[in-house]
Formats: structure tokens, sequence, C-alpha cells
């Protein structure tokens, strides 16, 4: 692998090898030694790391959004703990911000930085590990103290013990340096000293010449109604600046081009998988011209889509905020009976706590959204950290032959589309369907090239007004259970349609008037026809990427996209055939699915659970799929994926 | 009694005439013979043409009981949920469409039990339902377990040796859950479950009306004591608001408060005491008098049993406010503008 500094032929990203010193090539300015020297990246990762209280996800907000309105291309990984605030100065309250961007198209935040932000020791040992040696390391030296020190486990202190010398350190006292910036606020050491993350912030902006109106704008509107907060924070950020600019130990900036290339023509924002979610459910009510009800309870990591569709109150959008989980989706079902576009979101183990309402909207054929922001499990699990284990609770975890469609988004943007088609599934089929997205993805951003309102599908479904059935005498009567003979979809009639009064449940139905019925033989009848429904969905054909006709095919489903496509890129960077297949429907799977395996000798599933799409794929196509597996609440590293394909492909 | 609430004008009104007759399903009614609850569905289908809604814009809604089949016998839209759940099926239904009457039919199981924590939500968030709570203190259903409303030491087939579980007093409950409308009836006197079906109609918000019920296989005669006439005179405690609380046999007795604990007592109404007989104020703000009558009720004999309206006053309901929040989010932000919202302010163009 050639190395990714300053090498614009050798476009192999994702390489995971630190931004080594050595390597990089000086550049004199043209005003010569004077002035300080700027060097030219093709791709930089960096990460914050602080107290769970030091505003790290914050920071990394505001560098991801001045990078995204500079154009380079991004990935973002952010990584706390479920403690709101864990005890300040532990290894449990560490959180981090990675962000990876380039000027070129990338496809993960990166595997290791090379460049780690340590606000206090508990930070710098906690991220040590993922940090290659050259690499960059910005500690906070105000922190550093004997007692910080050893509560995390340093007898001496690592920033004069040698053990940090094969890094290239860089000790600035912040918390200092960001209160004398401050003295002339007014303000007590403890308020002044918040605004350590935006010094930090300020000088890594300086490092990587990013934009600053966009930060002192957005800080001026966060604190609006506290001017000398504002103020401060903004003063802050530019004494980082500045900081970055006159010392020296900071002898050189770097500079990451635009990412122009690698984008086709379009109008872009930077935008996080939750929020590209929310916006497809806004679209897709609005494609359907209905209003949008979601039905909810509060859970990790999925209540920023509750958060966010509160605030589109103007677009029609109804949020109730239930009891628990059960009445969440019993309310969105309840407003799916009324014609809304019903959603409930939530995480894996409210999933299973909405278990017997997805089985009544399965037996009421209704559309339904149910969304899963999957996150580490069972049980509580690790409610920050992300996971792919609930494919097989969407797929089977109901009581009874109860089918239901599955999406899964594969990028954060990509959950806006994929949002859309769940709701295309619902609406067409009059069935609840499972947006399976997950905590990579919804607390991570990359770019979205905004589409034009034009170009969005219609969505829009007819209610039936009128009977649709003819009785032996000639009676012309409205049977809610008669299905359209293409789709096998039942109609949806709406209280309030006068002639339509009719009556539905949990108990099985009789085929056609939908009354209640025990007959062996129509019960069979149902649940193969509801089973069929499912089965018949349209979904696009499997795409195959396979230049060069491999033996090897590598098949994903959901966030493992970004993972897989990097290791991919290198392996065929490096010589090596592969081939790549990923899946957005899992219920029902394309239908050349089964031929593609087939065409393979072998076919490596990549999961981060321990195989359960390999056992749909196995149960369903008899093919020896083989799993590649890693359940650590953690993304794939592209390096790690590489090197098990590699030793795919040459077994 | 209030003027008819600004609410009920919403769900549009029936063309013509409507008959007892309109609002029969053509199923056929599955509950045991004699079981309390054809009374209920008598007097409810009965009770509907007076409402003169349309009937489309009618919904019943259940969970899973004896009582839940009650949708698929009511010729309206329904709709037959699960276990516990039908509060918030409906709440779901009434908060998305202000145009519809909706009504849960629920039973002490379903509504207390399984499904307790939706009851109490729904009555603490007024939403506009009218939940009709089938009381026979017994699990019919499932054939004989004792319910949350059974009495301590109750024998069933899951309590061979008496009931451990002290049971809920539903009206009670309810007043402690905030509930704005509370009432009580009793299903074998039709009169005066139409006049409570009438009064809970006629509320803005949730009405909660208890309905004790007579499950003949598995707890017959469970409130044989109000019903019988004789007995009645001292069981039954008739509320009526603006009317002194007397009953017994010549209204002999009273409900007087103990100016010490503040508590109520039934007295001997005296020509000394009868100044002190409470009046009954179904509209008064403060839930503690109508919570001290629920509390007169012996749980074992059922004596002193307050039926009637115990609760009716006005506060604001769930679906209004929310729909009255989305009204003020199109007028302070404007009608949303799809391609606003997803370009969002922070852009930047590629050009190719």
């Amino acid at each position: 692998m050639t190395s990714q500094v300053s090498s614009p032929a050798g476009k192999t990203d994702e390489a995971d090898e630190a931004l080594v010193g050595e390597q990089r090539v000086p550049q004199l300015g043209p005003e010569g030694a004077t002035e300080k020297e700027i060097r030219r990246l093709d791709r930089v990762i960096i990460r914050f790391a602080g107290d769970s209280g030091d505003g790290m996800q914050l920071t990394g907000d505001r560098f991801t959004s001045e990078t995204a309105s500079f154009g380079n291309d991004l990935s973002t990984l952010p990584n706390f703990p479920a403690e709101i605030r864990a005890p300040a100065g532990t290894l449990p309250g560490v959180s981090s911000f990675q962000l990876h961007f380039a000027d070129h198209d990338i496809l993960t935040p990166g595997d290791a930085p090379n460049v780690l932000v340590a606000m206090n020791p508990a930070a710098l040992k906690a991220n040590i590990a993922d940090v290659p040696r050259g690499a960059d390391i910005i500690v906070n030296t105000d922190e550093f103290t004997k007692r910080p020190m050893a509560k995390v486990g340093y007898e001496t202190s690592p920033l004069e013990d040698g053990s940090l010398d094969a890094y290239n350190v860089h000790p600035v006292p912040l918390t200092t340096l960001t209160i004398e910036a401050l003295k002339e606020f007014g303000l007590s050491r403890k308020e002044a000293e918040r605004s350590k993350n935006m010094f930090a912030l300020g000088l890594l902006s300086w490092m990587y010449n990013r934009p600053t109106e966009g930060t002192e704008k957005f800080l001026r509107a966060k604190f609006a109604k506290k001017q000398a907060i504002a103020e401060a924070n903004v003063a802050a950020f530019r004494a980082g600046w500045n900081f970055g600019e006159t010392t020296e130990d900071f002898a050189v900036s770097y500079e990451v081009a635009p990412a122009s290339q690698a984008f086709p023509t379009g109008t872009y924002r930077n935008i996080s998988g939750n929020l590209a979610l929310s916006y497809g459910l806004i679209a897709a009510a609005r494609q359907a011209d209905l209003p949008l009800y979601l039905g909810s309870y509060p859970i990790t990591p999925a209540s920023d889509i509750l958060h966010e569709l509160s605030r589109h109150k103007n677009f029609g959008v109804r949020t109730f905020q239930a009891e628990d989980e059960i009445a969440g989706i019993g309310a969105a079902l309840g407003a799916a009976f009324g014609g809304s576009l019903a959603v409930t979101t939530t995480s894996g183990p409210g999933v299973a706590l909405k278990s017997e309402t997805i089985g009544l909207a399965v037996s009421l054929e209704l559309p339904l959204l149910i969304v899963d922001i999957q996150r580490g499990g069972p049980s509580t699990g690790l409610p920050t950290k992300t996971e792919q284990a609930d494919l097989l609770q969407a797929m089977y975890g109901r009581n009874g032959e109860a089918p239901v469609p599955v999406v899964a988004p594969r990028t954060p943007a990509d959950c806006f589309d994929a949002a859309m088609d769940a709701a295309r599934i619902a609406l067409t089929y009059r069935t609840p369907v499972f947006l399976l997205s997950d905590g990579y993805l919804a607390n991570g951003s990359e770019p979205w090239r905004i589409p034009e309102v034009a170009s969005l599908p219609d969505l829009r479904t007819r209610f039936a007004t009128g009977p649709n059935h003819e009785l032996a005498d000639g009676t012309r009567v409205f049977w809610p259970y008669k299905r359209d003979p293409e789709t096998l979809a039942r109609p949806w009639a709406v209280p309030g349609t006068p002639g339509l009064e009719h009556r539905i449940g949990g108990i099985e139905k009789q085929d056609g008037t939908g009354n209640i019925s025990y007959d062996p033989a129509n019960h069979d009848f149902m649940v193969r026809t509801r089973q069929a429904k499912i089965d018949g969905i349209a979904v696009p054909d499997l795409e195959v990427d396979d230049p060069a006709d491999a033996r090897t095919l590598v098949l994903g489903w959901g966030s493992t996209y970004g993972p897989i496509t990097a290791a991919v890129r290198r392996l065929r960077a490096a010589g090596d055939t592969i081939a790549q297949a990923h899946l957005r429907h899992l219920n029902p799977f394309p239908g050349n699915l089964g031929e593609v395996l087939g065409r393979y000798g072998r076919v490596v599933v990549p999961e981060m659970n321990l195989g359960q799409l390999a056992t749909l794929l196995r149960a369903r196509y008899l093919v020896d799929v083989q799993s590649f597996n890693q359940v650590n609440g953690m993304p794939f590293k592209a390096e790690q994926l590489a090197t098990a394909l590699k030793e795919a492909i040459d077994a | 009694m209030p003027d008819a609430n600004e609410l009920l004008q919403l769900v549009p009104k029936a063309e013509g005439k409507q008959s007892m007759k309109d609002f029969k399903s053509d199923q056929e009614v599955r509950w045991c013979p004699g079981c309390g609850d054809y009374a209920v569905l008598a007097a409810v289908q009965g009770f509907m043409p007076e409402l003169g809604l349309a009937k489309e814009n009618i919904t019943f809604v259940s969970g899973i009981g004896c009582s839940s089949r009650f949708p698929y016998y009511m010729n309206t839209y329904g709709m037959h949920s699960i276990h516990g759940r039908a509060p918030s099926i409906a709440t779901g239904l009434a908060t998305s469409r202000r145009d519809l009457s909706v009504w849960v039919v629920t039973g002490d199981g379903d509504a207390l039990s399984i499904g307790g924590n939706h009851l109490i939500h729904a009555l603490r968030r007024n939403v506009n339902l009218k939940i009709l709570l089938f009381n026979n203190r017994i699990y019919g259903l499932t054939k004989g377990q004792y319910s949350p409303t059974s009495e301590l030491g109750k024998i069933t087939k899951s309590t061979p040796m008496g009931s451990l579980d002290a049971p809920f007093n539903p009206v009670s409950l309810a007043l402690g859950a905030e509930a704005s409308f509370v009432a009580r009836t009793v299903d074998s006197d039709r009169k005066h479950l139409t006049s409570v079906l009438r009064a809970a109609a006629d509320h803005p918000g949730t009405a909660l009306v208890e309905i004790y019920q007579n499950c003949n296989i598995f707890n017959d005669g469970a409130f044989e004591v109000l019903k019988d006439k004789e007995k009645a005179q001292e069981a039954v405690i008739r509320l009526e608001h603006g009317r002194p609380i007397r009953f017994g046999t010549d209204d002999a007795k009273g409900v007087v408060r103990d100016p010490l604990t503040g508590d109520l007592e039934v007295v001997t109404v005296t020509e000394e005491n009868q100044s002190r007989i409470l009046v009954h104020d179904a509209h008064n703000p403060s839930p503690t008098t109508a919570f001290a009558l629920s509390r007169l009720a012996d749980p074992d004999t059922l004596h002193h049993t307050p039926i009637g309206v115990l609760r009716s006053v006005e506060r604001p309901v769930y679906d209004s406010l929310m729909s009255d929040q989305l009204d003020a989010a199109v007028e302070q932000q404007g009608k949303g503008d799809l391609a606003g919202l997803l370009a969002g302010n922070d852009t930047w163009t590629v050009v190719g």
C-alpha cells in the first residue's frame, strides 16, 4: 500500500498507516521560510477524545461542519458512553469523535487516527492503542497532574517517561491558555474552562486550514441568550487558531483540497443517518400525500428521530411520546387505521416489546414503519454502540407465521432513500415494514447530494371509497380482506368513509369478508396468502460489482457497506480479484440472489453479529457461505476486513 | 351537564334519522347466554341514535377478553386489538382523526392488569376517548381466574386457597390518574347506564365509565347486592350532581364529612345532621371528595357503592393541544417546505 500522503495518483484510500512525519514532503511557502509551511495531504483522520463533559461530540460536529462546507468528502464516528456523565477523568467516561476527510471519495471513518486530541489522561489511555506510531498527539498538559493520572493508572507521566517517544507529541496547556484568553470576560474559572474544547477546535482548524465562519455563527446562535458565553467561546476558538499560527511547536499546517472530482455535480450538505432517516419519513409522507404520525418512546440510539420529527409540526407531523414502547407502536397502528403514514422508532429492546403489536399489524394488514436503530445486545447491551444483531428478531421475532419485509440502509445518507423505500412497500402492500439502521449509521455522517423534490418517487396510494364485492344476490358490499390480485394488498378503508364500516382484529379472518373464522382450511389459506404477499413484494435485483470475473464474492447488508467497499478497493488495488454485492432488501431477498450466490465458488458474509444473514442464506439457498463476524460495538475496520477477505481469496 | 362539547361538533352528524338497528352488525353475538354484556351492547346500540353521529365516524376499539368482542357487534368501524393495548391504539386514532368519535371497550383484566399502564396514561393525557370498562371481577375468557378487581381471598382455579391480591377500585384508580370524567353504572339498569353514556359522550376528553357486569358463568351474582331491589336500597348510593347524597329506604341515610378528619362517613339522617349532608358536585375542580366517595364502598360486600358520575370537569384535551401545536407551527414557521428542509442552512455546490 502506498502512502496516503501527497499521492494524487495512489488513491488507495482507507490505508490505515499513520501520517508519519518522515513521509511529509516539505513545500516551502511562497514567502520562503519566514511563513509557516503548508503541506498538502489527500486525507486525514482526526480523533477528538476527552471526558464526557468536555464537549467532544460538539467539537467533532463543528469540525465536521467546517469540513463539509469546505467540500471534502468525510465520514464520522462518534463514540460515547451510555452514561450521561460518567465519573470525571475515568476511562469509562471517555467520549470521542473520529472524523476522516479527504480530497477524494472515502467510505469509512478510518481505521486509525493520524491525530489524536487528548483532553485528559483518561482520553490518552483509552485511545492510544488505536494511534499508530508517528502520529500527532495533542495533549492538554494541564490535566496531566498526579491525581488525574493516578485515576487511570499512570504511575509516571506518559508525557515525561518516554512512553510516547514514538509519537509526535504536542504538549499544550489547553486549560491555562483558554482561561488566559478569556480573562477579560469576567467569567468564573469554571465557566472559562468550559471553552477549552473550542480552543482545541480553533487549533485544529488552523492546522487543517478549515473555514471558521460557520463555527462562529454557530456559537453565536447556540448561545444567543447568553451573549457573554457566546463571545467567550468565539474568543477561545480564535485563541486556539492564533496559538497554532504563532507557537513554534506547530511548524506546519496542512491542506486537504475539496473532493470536487469525487462527487457528481449538485448541491451537497452533511447529514447523519438519523437526520436523513427523519427527512426520508417526512418526504415519504409528502410524496404519499398522507399525514405523518410517529408513536415512539425514547431509546438510544433512536431518540434523535423523535426529536427531529417533533420539530417539524409545520409539515403536519404528529409526534406522540408514549408511556412505553408498546403504546408507541400502538398509537402508530391506530393512526395507520385512521389513514396516516404511521411510524414507530426504537432500538432492539423496544422491538422486543413491540413484537405483539407488529404481529397484530401483520394480521390487520395495515401500513406501518418500524424503525429499529440497532445497538449492542442482548438486553440493554451496549446502548451507544453499534451492532447488526436484530436481523433475526426483525425476521422472526413474533408468534405465528408473521412475515415482515425488512429494508436496511447502507450509509448515513442512504437512510433517506431507505426510509422512502420502506414507506413504498408499507403503503403498496399494506404491511408493517422493518427499517433496520444501526448506531453507526445513526450518529455517523457524510456528504449528501440533496435530491430535487420533483425527482422523489410518487408514493400516493388509494383509500377504498366504495363497495368492492358483489354478493350472489347482486348486493354490492365492502369486503375488507378482498385483495388486489397483483399485490395481494387488501383495501385500506379509513374510518369516516360511509358505507365501508367494517371490523378488523387479531383473530383469524375469513378470506374476503374479514369476519372471524376458525375454519382450518381458511387459516391455512390465510397464512399462506400473507406469506405470498410478502414474498411477492417488488424489490430490485441485486447488483454485483465484479470487474474481473472473481471467484470470491463478499456480500454484506446494512452499515457494513463502507468498510466492505473500502476493503474491496484495497484488495483490488493490490491486484486481487473479488466481487462485491450489498443487500438492501433482507425480506424478501432480491429475485436474483440465489443465482448470484451460485455464481461464486466462495461467498464471504461479514456481519456485526454472529452470522445472522449467513444463517438466512444457508437456509434459503443451501449455499455454504462463510461468515466473518465482529461484535465489539464498533464498525469493521477496512484493513481487518481486507485481511480476512484476502485469506478467503487465497484459501 | 355542560353544553354539548365543542369536540363533538367536529364529528359529522348523521344525515337521516338513525335507529338501534343501524348499529347492529351482521355478526352473530357469541357471548354466553345470560351474560351481562348483552345488556350493555343493547344499551349502547340503543343510545347511539340519540348521539346522532354519522356511524362511519364512530370507531370502537377493544383489547382482549369477553367484552372486547364488542366492536364486532357494532355496525361502525372497529378494531379488536391485543390484550390491554386498546387505549394506546385508540389514542393514535383519536389524536390523528379529530373527526371521529372513538370508544374503547375493555374489561377489568384488559384495562387494569395487562393494560393498566395505558389506561392511566390515557386518563392523565385526557385524550378524547370514551372508555367503557366492563368490570365483572373475574377472568371470563380464560375460564375463571381472579382479576385485579376480585376480592381478597377469592377462590378461583388459580387461587384454590384464596387470592392474595388486594383489589383495585377502578374509580379510585381513575381519579388518582387525573381522570377528568369518571362514572360508574350497572349492566342491568338500562336507564342509568344510558344516562351515564350520555354524560360520557358529552364529555370533552377521556371519559371512564366503569360498568358492573355480571359473569353468570364464573362469577355469578357478584353484584347482586346492587341489583336486588331491597338490598340495593342500602348498598347503592346514587349520585346526582347538585343533589344531596342520600340513599337507603326513604333516603334515611346520607353522607357527611367528618369535620375532624375530612373523611366521609355514612350517617342516618337526623334533623341535626341534615344540613351537613353533602351535596354532590361532579364539577368540583378538586378530586378529593370524589375520591372519598369512591372509598365508601366496601370491597368485599359492595355496601355503600356510589354509582353515577363521580367526576366531570373540563381540562385541556390532548388531541386539541396537539392539533393546536400543528396550527401554531404553521403560523410561526409557515407551511413546511420540503426542499428547504432537505437543503438546510449549510450546503456547498459541486459543478462539473
